[in-house]
């Protein structure tokens, strides 16, 4: 799960991180009137970030025309014009795809002088099953780039995690960022928040970009997490209550949503065959097949090991609500389960669902002579297939790819 | 020989009593599998019975392994607890832990193999099928099942197989065995992002184990297990190897289904495994359904 920068922000400055002080809001009088707080507290300049989860906010283009999901405001009365242009409009990011996204939030916050820009992540390293924090000189950037053009500029510090992460292990990584004097006890107290914030969230990833140095209104140099994105391990959600709540639905594809109150586990993508599958290694491996014919996957689908009749009734009419769909490939083995209990539930959900697109269907395992027959027997035109690509190189030819 | 664990394997189940464990118990039980104890912490003395065997339940797992001689054992415990079951495991001095629980936090899983370092207990998965020891009755049974994978689509025979998925797994166990040939041992090493024992660890188990005489390798997106074993495999092994990986088609940025199967920042893709795998001699199967034949042709 994904949160946004501004909840992103709050859990950050909970374990000590020092962010620009800010608030959210959801019309252009809220975003004046906590911009009117922010200058009155000496701040000279403000920031009115849209709060999607996508990135490239501030180069994306708003479907109204309005350029720049991010804008810099030197007065309150321009902070609810900026408002005003972006709430209830639609975002278009390097990220969001056309579609865009809707903007009903905005942080607005103060916008701090930026002296130096760096690069800062928390996440897992899968080789060494422990943690490891990455920071980099070259912040403001895509780090993926970073990564393939210079590595040598990404600095890895590995976290034992019966310890946590050390002071002295923040303060090396402060040295390699280049810093000096005051500005190493300030970074070394901001990465140690941002590795417990990974750690006691159970995040998936924490990442600030850019973490800059700041000067203060007196001169001060200090560090500052001005942009931060974090994303959750879905599988802890379950013990962290407040983060639940973090969840905003709006974000979600609906269909997603939707097969998600079913148990089943389904991603949208962008072709005309839709698959259903029983495990997760299959499911992919349907969908590699599927575009190996010549045709295009509609999208991810494991219903899990269960698969219920009314599972698979929820699956197709999921599968059917996507007008893109062609055809429908359904590939099961039924190790454990019992083939002709699944046969008759695809049967079931096939009338219930008045289904008009071709359907191929593989069924292998468990009892699978009776499954065929109750599918042969069913009086639906339906399509077998023997083997995975037996039944791919059929459901292509019927969508007619 | 086979890896791991063999039919004269006893084996205890932690979780035994809750309705997925105790309906794989079952299973186990029928395919002739050395069920020697449960584990339920607070139901012990009481016994679990199936198909005229009496299981008997202990609270903990010390306790069963000193009663029974179980020596391997198969986790059914709610992700919340899983963890702990584990390292319970792990303390008591098991050979082997195989964790079939879906769901587990990484980071209890960060603690686990934290814990595990320097003792003796292997762990299997977590989120994965288990492990398939095949016997030599009919449809294999008489062999050793940890988990929850189908025992009849086995056969005995020289194939080792590993795999992070557990129905793809099953698609190439019963490739092989429609074509006559049969398995040493087949290994589920989980879909999770942090498990037990990787590709290479299983790899090098059946490199070194004289029954087995080809092995078939699948993988899938998201990290880089499967690039290590194709190194290693380049250098070292000495029989012939097939493989699949999964999830060509899977856009960046998405968990496909398994929390471990996900390509970010550009890596983990299954373009890059392929490349690994053409580059250390391993038989690449285009499609899932040409895995049996891509490693019998190279043997």
């Amino acid at each position: 799960m994904n949160i946004h920068e501004y909840q992103a922000k709050q859990l950050l400055a909970q374990y000590g991180v020092s962010v620009p002080p800010g608030e959210v809001c959801d019309t252009p009088e809220a975003a004046k009137k906590i911009a009117e707080g922010l200058f009155a507290k000496g701040e000279t300049l403000v920031v009115v970030k849209s709060q999607i989860h996508a990135g490239g906010r501030g180069k994306g283009t708003f479907k109204s025309g309005f350029q720049g999901g991010v804008k810099l405001c030197k007065t309150a009365d321009d902070v609810y014009e900026k408002a005003k242009a972006m709430l209830g409009n639609v975002l278009v990011t390097k990220q969001t795809g056309p579609e865009g996204r809707l903007v009903s939030k905005l942080l607005v916050a103060g916008a701090p002088e930026i002296k130096k820009e760096f690069y800062c992540a928390v996440l897992l390293d899968r080789a060494s099953s422990r943690p490891i924090m990455m920071v980099s000189t070259e912040g403001g950037v895509d780090i993926e780039e970073v990564a393939e053009k210079s590595p040598e500029k990404i600095v890895k510090e590995t976290i034992d995690p019966a310890v946590g992460m050390m002071p002295y292990q923040a303060r090396k990584l402060a040295g390699a960022l280049g810093l000096k004097g005051d500005l190493i006890g300030s970074a070394a107290k901001l990465l140690l928040g941002v590795y417990k914030t990974w750690w006691e969230c159970d995040a998936a990833m924490v990442e600030i970009n850019p973490l800059c140095i700041i000067v203060g209104s007196d001169g001060k140099e200090t560090l500052s997490a001005v942009d931060a994105k974090v994303s959750m391990d879905d599988n802890a959600l379950y013990r962290h209550k407040n983060i639940q709540e973090m969840r905003d639905l709006a974000e979600e594809a609906p269909l997603e949503i939707e097969a998600s109150k079913h148990g089943l586990n389904y991603i949208k993508l962008d072709g005309s065959i839709a698959c259903l599958v029983n495990g997760a290694g299959l499911a992919m491996s349907t969908m590699d097949i599927i575009q190996h014919f010549g045709g295009n996957p509609a999208n991810f689908l494991d219903v899990g090991g269960g698969a219920s009749k009314d599972q698979v009734t929820a699956a197709f009419k999921i599968i059917l609500s996507d007008p893109s769909v062609k055809g429908i490939l359904v590939n099961i083995f039924g190790g454990i389960m019992d083939c002709d209990v699944i046969a008759t539930g695809i049967v079931a959900a096939v009338k219930e669902t008045g289904l008009k697109l071709p359907l191929v269907v593989r069924l292998e395992g468990n009892n699978v002579d009776a499954g065929k027959k109750t599918l042969a027997e069913s009086g639906l035109s339906l399509i077998t297939g023997d083997t995975m690509a037996d039944a791919a190189q059929k459901v292509v030819k019927a969508v007619g790819v | 020989m086979a890896i791991l664990v063999t039919p004269q394997t006893k084996v205890l189940v932690q979780g035994i009593t809750g309705s997925f464990g105790a309906r794989h118990t079952q299973l186990s039980i029928e395919y002739g599998t050395l069920i020697v104890a449960g584990v339920t912490p607070g139901k012990g003395g009481q016994f679990f019975e199936h198909a005229g065997k009496k299981v008997p339940i202990f609270d903990t797992v010390a306790e069963a392994m000193k009663q029974t001689g179980a020596t391997a054992s198969a986790v059914f415990v709610p992700p919340p607890f899983a963890a702990d079951a584990i390292l319970e495991g792990v303390d008591a001095g098991l050979d082997l832990v195989v964790a079939i629980t879906e769901g587990i936090p990484v980071n209890d899983m960060v603690k686990a193999r934290r814990a595990m370092e320097g003792k003796k207990t292997r762990l299997i998965g977590p989120n994965c099928p288990g492990i398939v020891t095949p016997g030599e009755g009919k449809d294999s049974h008489g062999g050793c099942r940890i988990g929850i994978a189908p025992g009849y689509i086995h056969k005995k025979g020289n194939i080792g197989v590993v795999s992070r998925s557990g129905t793809l797994t099953y698609e190439a166990v019963w490739q092989l065995t429609c074509r006559g040939v049969g398995q040493s041992t087949c290994v589920g090493i989980g879909g999770d992002p942090v498990n037990g024992t990787s590709h290479l660890d299983v790899i090098k188990m059946f490199n070194d184990d004289p029954e087995t005489h080809g092995i078939i390798m699948i993988g899938e997106i998201g990290g880089s297990a499967e690039e290590e074993a194709a190194e290693w495999i380049k250098k070292n092994c000495k029989k012939p190897v097939a493989g699949f990986i999964a999830g060509a088609t899977a856009p960046p940025g998405r968990r496909m289904g398994h929390a471990g199967a996900i390509v970010s920042g550009g890596m983990g893709t299954a373009a890059a495994k392929i490349e690994a795998f053409k580059a250390a001699g391993i038989g690449v199967a285009v499609t899932p359904s040409e895995m049996a034949d891509t490693l019998l042709k190279m043997m």
